[in-house]
């Protein structure tokens, strides 16, 4: 046995898929006691690189050493008897057992006749405590918690096979401000607990908060491996996109026309209350807000997707009221959902299926038959348009990255020649690069007059992207700043109420 | 050796005519008399019935619902139309047209269940199955209508081209313009896919939702026509055991019972593949019941095959 610092190392790891080379000769080194953060743009190889360290995949070359000690993991299970727990952005809990029950899942899988339930409870009702979380009860039907909570079971379920290396794949994309402190905590009293933290984001504030050191990779190779406290967001995205962060928001040349959409005291359900904003042709209009501020709701509100309540909505100088999104389209109002794989996509189906979607009884169809041929030639215009990479047209839509996905989604509503869109968190879950194409798409619709209305919880998105911005608070607007008044202090003050 | 993956590919992708080729080459080998233009007619008009029903099943299928009442419907249509015949001393023509009608309606009421009232397909149709089965036998009074050959038997006549078969080639035909080249086609297609980013896009997804039900509902009414037709006779027992079989018919076919997935061509082919065993299995004095564990054993290999093609979708 060789003397190390470090906790994990992998080394000169290696892997093909096909044809494709995934990782070209990447290393990582965590020390105990160490939260390592590990960036690259989405198909830099970090899922691949954790997927071999899970046992999931089986690396070409390289080596991995535990401890100074090679190891061999050649499957899941073994890497969860080595003490390497990951944790992915789908929890692996059961919804319909109960918390306990889910910590100590492989227990009741182990094969014995009976169960010490008593034993169980108490046993996951310390496990809770020791992270601070004694508010959860053992017996409650993990599906009736919040997601915050869900992670904390997740994580307790982990802890409790004696997890020597946690890995956590952007853990905070689903919860809320507050929720994100907590689990910083907790991370951080696992640190302090001895166990290796790989944490895996692309908010690059949370790196900077939490982490020790950063490894960047890039199209499956290995970049650097820098100390956090000796480099800056400019630096470290240089390193992931070879590009400097002032090009991250590009400039936009909008004239701002007359208003398009005016809602006065618009209230819809519980999360609606008393909104009014206008919008005006060219601009980009940024809502910001903690999650679950009511943001999506009003928006889906006008979108005709819910039901409104009461409340006046003039768009175009008239007054209006969808009851459909068919009606809003119809309209040129459109909205780009928050969820792209639950909302906004048919994974299963070609592009081309996709990115026709809104005009299917106008555009490349006349009365109710399509032209094949000129709907093909239509969506690979539309698609070279908003640069996506893709292979071709038949492919399934799931066939692609993130950030293509995503553009996919948006082709629908670009087709649809929309005069108002809506963007709801349009770049949540896509690496840098596609991003600022993302970026670029909405610039682009907004010097074309298109009034575009940008929800994200991304605050250097809204800060960096909108004319103005609106902050919403439990349903209510909260606050509104332009130009140079939005910034990070006044926005996260409005939302939290302070 | 990517050729060779590739020729692989090919031959997955494309199981269901691969299985029906081979059955067919099976039953020419082991029965002189299969190849016969009788055999082959017989085949034909045996199945226009069950297409019908299957190509009504698939679309129900294609959005991600499943429809049990089509066998019930089938028995509806065959009770309804002997009865206005034989009973009321209707012309065929117009005691078809309003068992359509009736079918129709009986199709549309099951899909507003599911599109409106949020039932399940599976439960919605269950429903209806045993509704319109009740029904059937009413109008029959629980004994069979036997029917002159000259009114509903002209369906099968040969003098006139043999009319079923003509309808049957007539909805296949309109069916695969209607799946490959229409908006609707598509739509139903991707309800399946994703039912909420269809709705998001504007689309009235529950007027669509119902239309497969009613689709369904006339498609397996006539099926049951047909059935009467070929016989002579009305009744209220038939068509039982047959929504498995459309359903079968569709899974052979390549479809997949979770929506977006399934094609007409192959959903007919499936439904031939069920038709050969059967025939092979006649032709081979096989007794009934040993014609259906073999049955079976091909729908596992169908799905097998299935899960292969996505393996190999995956992979490309």
């Amino acid at each position: 046995m060789q003397e190390t610092k470090y906790r994990l190392e992998m080394r000169n790891i290696t892997k093909h898929f096909g044809g494709v080379k995934a990782l070209t000769d990447v290393s990582l080194r965590v020390e105990p006691n160490e939260i390592h953060a590990l960036i690259g743009e989405n198909g830099a190889g970090k899922s691949t690189l954790m997927k071999i360290l899970s046992g999931a995949y089986k690396k070409d070359s390289g080596e991995i050493l535990l401890e100074g000690n090679p190891v061999n993991i050649t499957n899941p299970k073994e890497a969860k008897e080595l003490g390497i727990a990951i944790i992915y952005q789908e929890f692996m809990l059961a919804p319909d057992l109960t918390v306990a029950e889910n910590i100590y899942i492989d227990q009741l899988a182990a094969g014995k006749a009976t169960i010490n339930w008593k034993e169980l409870r108490s046993k996951a009702k310390e496990q809770l405590a020791k992270l601070g979380f004694d508010d959860i009860s053992p017996t409650e039907k993990v599906g009736n918690l919040s997601v915050a909570y869900q992670q904390v079971v997740e994580i307790c379920k982990n802890l409790t096979r004696n997890a020597k290396v946690l890995v956590l794949d952007e853990p905070t994309a689903v919860l809320t401000f507050s929720e994100i402190q907590k689990l910083f905590e907790i991370v951080r009293k696992l640190k302090s607990e001895g166990v290796s933290i790989i944490y895996i984001s692309h908010r690059l504030e949370e790196l900077f908060e939490l982490s020790d050191h950063i490894t960047v990779l890039k199209d499956g190779g290995y970049v650097d491996t820098v100390e956090t406290a000796s480099i800056d967001k400019n630096k470290l995205v240089t390193m992931m996109v070879g590009r400097e962060m002032s090009q991250m928001f590009p400039e936009r040349h909008a004239e701002i026309g007359e208003e398009i959409l005016r809602v006065e005291n618009l209230n819809a359900g519980k999360m609606v209350k008393n909104v009014s904003f206008s919008l005006k042709a060219g601009e980009v209009l940024g809502f910001s807000g903690l999650v679950g501020a009511g943001r999506t709701e009003t928006m889906r509100a006008l979108f005709g997707a819910d039901p409104k309540e009461s409340g006046k909505v003039i768009y175009f100088g008239k007054e209006v009221d969808f009851k459909s999104p068919l009606e809003a389209i119809k309209n040129g109002f459109g909205m780009l959902p928050e969820n792209r794989k639950e909302q906004g996509l048919l994974l299963a189906q070609s592009i081309r299926m996709n990115s026709t979607l809104t005009i299917l009884n106008n555009k490349i169809a006349h009365a109710g038959v399509i032209n094949h041929k000129h709907e093909k030639e239509y969506v690979k215009e539309l698609l070279a348009s908003i640069s996506t990479k893709y292979g071709n047209t038949e492919d399934n839509a799931d066939s692609l990255s993130g950030g293509n996905q995503q553009k996919v989604a948006l082709a629908k509503w670009i087709a649809a020649d929309c005069k108002c869109i809506v963007f709801d968190e349009p770049t949540r879950g896509v690496d840098v690069g596609a991003k600022v194409e993302i970026y670029n798409i909405m610039n682009e619709l907004a010097a074309k007059g298109v009034g575009v209305i940008m929800i994200s919880s991304e605050m250097t998105e809204i800060i960096g992207m909108c004319d103005r911005a609106i902050v919403m608070r439990q349903g209510e607007i909260t606050g509104e700043f332009t130009n140079e008044d939005i910034n990070e202090n006044t926005m996260i003050k409005a939302a939290m109420g302070v | 050796m990517k050729k060779n993956s590739n020729i692989k590919n090919i031959l997955i992708q494309n199981n269901t005519y691969i299985i029906f080729l081979g059955l067919f080459i099976i039953c020419s080998i082991v029965s002189s008399s299969f190849l016969s233009v009788m055999n082959i007619r017989n085949i034909a008009l045996q199945q226009a019935a069950p297409i019908c029903v299957v190509l009504g099943m698939l679309f129900v299928i294609l959005t991600g619902g499943i429809d049990l009442s089509v066998g019930s419907l089938m028995a509806l249509g065959s009770a309804v139309t002997s009865y206005l015949i034989v009973n009321k001393n209707m012309h065929f023509v117009l005691a078809m047209l309003i068992s359509l009608v009736i079918g129709l309606l009986a199709g549309t009421f099951t899909g507003i269940l599911v599109a409106y009232a949020n039932f399940q397909g599976f439960v919605a149709s269950l429903a209806m199955m045993t509704i319109a089965r009740g029904f059937a036998l009413v109008v029959t009074n629980g004994s069979p209508i036997r029917m002159e050959k000259d009114t509903l038997g002209t369906l099968v006549e040969k003098s006139y081209g043999y009319p079923i078969l003509i309808i049957t080639l007539i909805i296949i035909i309109a069916l695969i313009f209607v799946q490959k080249y229409t908006a609707y086609g598509r739509i139903v297609i991707a309800l399946g896919s994703n039912i909420t980013a269809v709705e998001l896009a504007g689309i009235r997804v529950r007027k669509y939702l119902v239309s497969v039900y009613t689709i369904s509902g006339v498609l397996a009414t006539l099926g049951g026509i047909f059935v009467a037709a070929r016989s002579y006779t009305g009744s209220g027992v038939i068509g039982e055991g047959q929504e498995l079989d459309a359903i079968a018919s569709c899974v052979i076919g390549g479809a997949s019972l979770a929506g977006g997935k399934g094609e007409v061509f192959k959903a007919v082919i499936g439904a031939l593949v069920l038709a050969l065993i059967g025939n092979i299995m006649n032709l081979m004095a096989v007794p009934a019941y040993p014609q259906d564990i073999i049955k079976g054993c091909i729908i596992i290999v169908a799905v097998l095959l299935q899960i292969a093609t996505d393996g190999a979708g995956k992979k490309s």
